[in-house]
This record gives C-alpha cells, structure tokens and sequence, in this order.
C-alpha cells in the first residue's frame, strides 16, 4: 500500500528535524531486525540556497545558502526512502532515508510511527513549550503595571 | 630588469607553524571546543554564517577557531567551503511569518496583536564589565511563563497595510537574481539588493544605514517591527513530489517604516502612505538587519523619485563595496610582494629626476 503524502511528509518532517542521538539510539536497537537498506544515492554533503520574501511577503529573494545532507536507500523489496536535512550529518541522513523506506512497508509502518515518529514529535512539542515559556517571561505588560496605591 | 623571487618555502612553513601555536596559546590553558564556540560565542558565529553567506553554526564555529577569532578570516573560510559544494537546489522561500518567535519589538505600536516579546537582548543592560564575567559563576535556569493566550503576531507592516496607509507588499514567484551566479551589471532589482546586503559587511552597512540618518541620503524611519526566531526550511524533493522541513534555521527581520510618499510611489490613487525599507539576515543580529533595511530603503531613491546624492543611495557603490571578503582581498593583496611593480615605479622616477637634472644642467649652460 502506497502511504499518502501527508503521511509521509508527516513521518519524515519529524524524522528529518529529531534530535540525532535518541534517533540513532532506537536506530541501533532495531537495526539488527530491519530489512537492509541499499544505497541508491549518498549520503552527499551540498548546499540549497535559502530565499526570503522582499518586505516578508512579496518576491523571493536569494537570503544565502545552508549545508544539506541527503541520501537515497532502497529495500530488497523495492520501496525507495529519500532524506535531505539541514547540516552535515550522512549518518543521520541514511537512517531517516531507511526509516522512510521502512514507513512504506505494512510490517513496519507502525513500529516507525511508535519508536521514532511520536517520541520525535513529542520532543520537539515539548522543547518549543519550553522556548515559548522562556519567551514568554520576557513579555512587556503595559497594562499589569502594579502601582502600589492600594 | 626582472627580479625572480623563490626560497620563502621555508619561511612560509615555520611561520605557519608558529601561527599555529599562538593560536592553541598557553598549552595549560584548556583548548576551546566547537560547541563553547557556538553555544557561547554564538554571535559571532550568527556574524560569520551571515556574511559568509552559508549557514551552518558547527563550520562557522570551526571558522572562527581557525582564524582565532579574526571574523573576517572567518568568513573568508566560509566562503571558501562552499565553492567546495555543489548546490542541490533551493529551498522555498522562508515564511517568517510562522517564526517561532524568540524576540519581537516594536517601536511603532505598543500594543500590537501578540505583543512586545524582549527575548535574550542587551537592551537595557548597563553596558558595564560584570565582574562575574572574569569567572565560572554559575547561571540560572531562565524564568518560564505560561502562555496565556494564543494571539499570532502578524507583522505590524501588514497591520498598517489593511488600513492603505503603507505600501503593501508585492506577492509573486519570479526566479530572483543570483550574484553568486552571474556577474551583476547596474542597475539591478531588489532581490538582488537584498542578497547582497544579507551577506555585507555589518560595519560598513551599519555606516551607511546611521549616514542615512545624519542626512545623506534621509529617509525618516521607525522601526515597525523587529523579529528573530527559528524559521522551517522547506525542500521540495523531486522524487518524493512534495517539500519536506529539512531543519530551521534562525534569522532576523527589520521591517522600517519611512516617510511617506504621495503621487509616484504613493496610493493607488498618489495618495501619500509609508514607505518601507526591509532587512532579512542569518542569525540573531539586528543592528545588522537595521542597517540592511536603512540601506535597501536608501537605495530605492528612484522607486520614490528621490534625489540620488548621497553614498547609501548610489546603489554600484553600495553593493561593490560591502563584501568584507572581496575588500579584504583587495586591501591586503598589497602586502604581497610588488618587488617587480615597485622597480619598475622606482625606475621611472630615477628616470624623471635624471632627465629634470640633464634640463637644467643644459639651461645653466646656455
């Protein structure tokens, strides 16, 4: 069964952006059980050229370029995984590529959304309530100005 | 005559050598890591990523070690990296208005949808040494505050545009200029204004943006809204068919507010409205996004019908001279050995003296 793109752009938004070391830590606790992967393309070090808007939100315009890494595997049963992440980590790249091809399988669709998709979404939800609250305590309130007249 | 100038292998070496030890200093004194560097020297590295137009804190840091510290030679090592890259592609253009915000300031509006979020700034610091700074004291955790309610932040430029009194923006998806891939030939657009700016040197562009403020060149601004916060990167994959986030990055946005313009440059109708001037860099460093925004609203005197006089709006001048790194090599290629250039110079005033001397030796004697 081909996964739908939103699934699919679900499952490797989250993976892409997850912190390496837990990634790679569920990685290793599975890999002896994984279908291998096939390298097909990569892990290969480039760059993408980043763009704003003029003003925010009129014409792109070129901002600067960030170091990608992507990677291409295959499956002896033929699904393709593909990854292209910020920075300059092959390593993380190949495993997100595997985990993408594995997402594809019936057999492992579920063990990817337990052991890496959901506690990668959870870290990440948790750790921007952090920032916000941190953020938060910086908030200027004009009207809560207590005066001490009472 | 030709002077052939070998033998300074050596000399190269050792010196090399010996830059290599001052920079590791004191032996006793333990080496600094590329994590104290980004996490700790986080502004400089912000500085090098921006205007060694790649972004990536891990290389930037290692840059800034290399060049102990000289940002200039660190960015010079920024860029050199990436003409070692192939680029894949390009990413869709950032949405800085889904930034998670780290800081958000307005000097317009005090009360603006989502409010005035100070975030980590030296602002209303007493820029005096803190003694605490000569040691290791220890640090604590920062201050959280639920958030109360979920109000976005629109930008305050596009507040004012739904009232008609700024001009708005101009939404579109044409391929923008690349000055990293065509030789630029003047007059350019916008995009690549704004490309060349986000990679300029911060103190030149700074100098130009407080010009602008003395008089050369004025355009009356306000800040309507400064922002720094983490940004997603999107990448459309072609063979997946869609884009996925492949990380975020961190930048800051000035958006200033300047005078207002009637007739050409105005309303639909001329009627008068704001101008604005935009400032879009890597990293958290808003003297430098102000100063682009000062610069790109100076250098759009004709858009206005303004008179171009001043240096901040003669747009060659501007983007010719902001890159730290095509200055620097320019500037200090003149230490390299000129022995055959300075003879030939040399010989031709021996040669002039000579000749004034023959002239009036043949005078007197007549």
């Amino acid at each position: 069964m081909q996964a739908t793109i939103p699934d699919r752009k679900r499952v490797l938004d989250a993976l892409l952006t997850a912190a390496t070391r837990p990634l790679a830590q569920a990685y290793e606790a599975l890999s002896a059980t994984m279908p291998q992967a096939l390298p097909v393309r990569g892990p290969e070090i480039g760059m993408v050229m980043l763009r704003g808007r003029i003003g925010g939100g009129g014409q792109p315009f070129n901002l600067g370029e960030a170091t990608v890494t992507r990677a291409t595997v295959r499956l002896e049963s033929g699904e393709i995984g593909h990854a292209v992440l910020l920075g300059r980590d092959m390593e993380k790249a190949r495993m997100v590529a595997h985990l993408d091809a594995l997402a594809q399988r019936d057999d492992w669709r579920a063990t990817v959304e337990t052991r890496f998709v959901a506690p990668a979404l959870e870290a990440e939800a948790e750790e921007r309530r952090r920032q916000v609250e941190e953020v938060e305590a910086t908030r200027v309130d004009f009207f809560t100005m207590v005066r001490g007249e009472d | 005559m030709y002077v052939a100038v070998k033998g300074g292998e050596k000399a190269i070496e050792n010196a090399h050598a010996l830059m290599a030890d001052r920079r590791r200093g004191d032996r006793s004194v333990p080496a600094l890591g590329i994590e104290q560097i980004a996490s700790q020297l986080s502004l400089a590295v912000d500085r090098v990523m921006a205007e060694g137009s790649l972004y990536d804190p891990e290389l930037a840091a290692m840059a800034v070690r290399q060049a102990r510290g000289d940002l200039i030679e660190a960015i010079f090592l920024l860029r050199a990296y990436r003409t070692t890259l192939s680029r894949f592609g390009n990413a869709k253009p950032l949405d800085t208005n889904a930034m998670r915000i780290e800081r958000r300031v307005s000097a317009t509006f005090k009360d603006i949808p989502g409010g005035q979020l100070l975030g980590p700034t030296f602002d209303y610091t007493h820029r005096l040494i803190d003694p605490a700074m000569a040691g290791d004291v220890s640090v604590a955790e920062p201050l959280r505050r639920e958030r109360e309610d979920d109000t976005a932040c629109p930008r305050v430029t596009d507040i004012l545009d739904g009232q008609g009194l700024i001009e708005p923006d101009v939404p579109g998806d044409a391929e923008p200029a690349d000055l990293t891939r065509s030789a630029t030939a003047y007059p350019v657009e916008r995009d690549l204004r704004l490309q060349a700016l986000a990679r300029g040197d911060e103190g030149f562009l700074l100098a130009l943006g407080y010009s602008t403020q003395r008089g050369y060149g004025r355009t009356h601004p306000f800040v309507g809204e400064i922002r720094i916060g983490m940004v997603d990167v999107e990448i459309d994959v072609p063979e997946l068919g869609f884009a996925v986030r492949a990380g975020s990055v961190r930048v800051t946005e000035c958006q200033m507010v300047s005078q207002f313009k009637g007739g050409k440059g105005g309303g639909p109708d001329g009627e008068p409205r704001f101008t604005r001037g935009y400032g879009l860099v890597f990293g958290q460093s808003e003297r430098k996004a102000m100063a682009v925004s000062l610069v790109d609203r100076a250098l759009r005197a004709d858009e206005f019908g303004e008179q171009r006089n001043a240096p901040a709006q003669d747009e060659e001048f501007v983007l010719e001279h902001c890159d730290n790194v095509q200055a620097t090599g320019f500037v200090e290629h003149l230490k390299l050995p000129h022995y055959v250039d300075f003879q030939a110079e040399l010989d031709l005033l021996r040669t002039l003296r000579r000749e004034a001397n023959e002239h009036a030796t043949r005078e007197a004697a007549e």
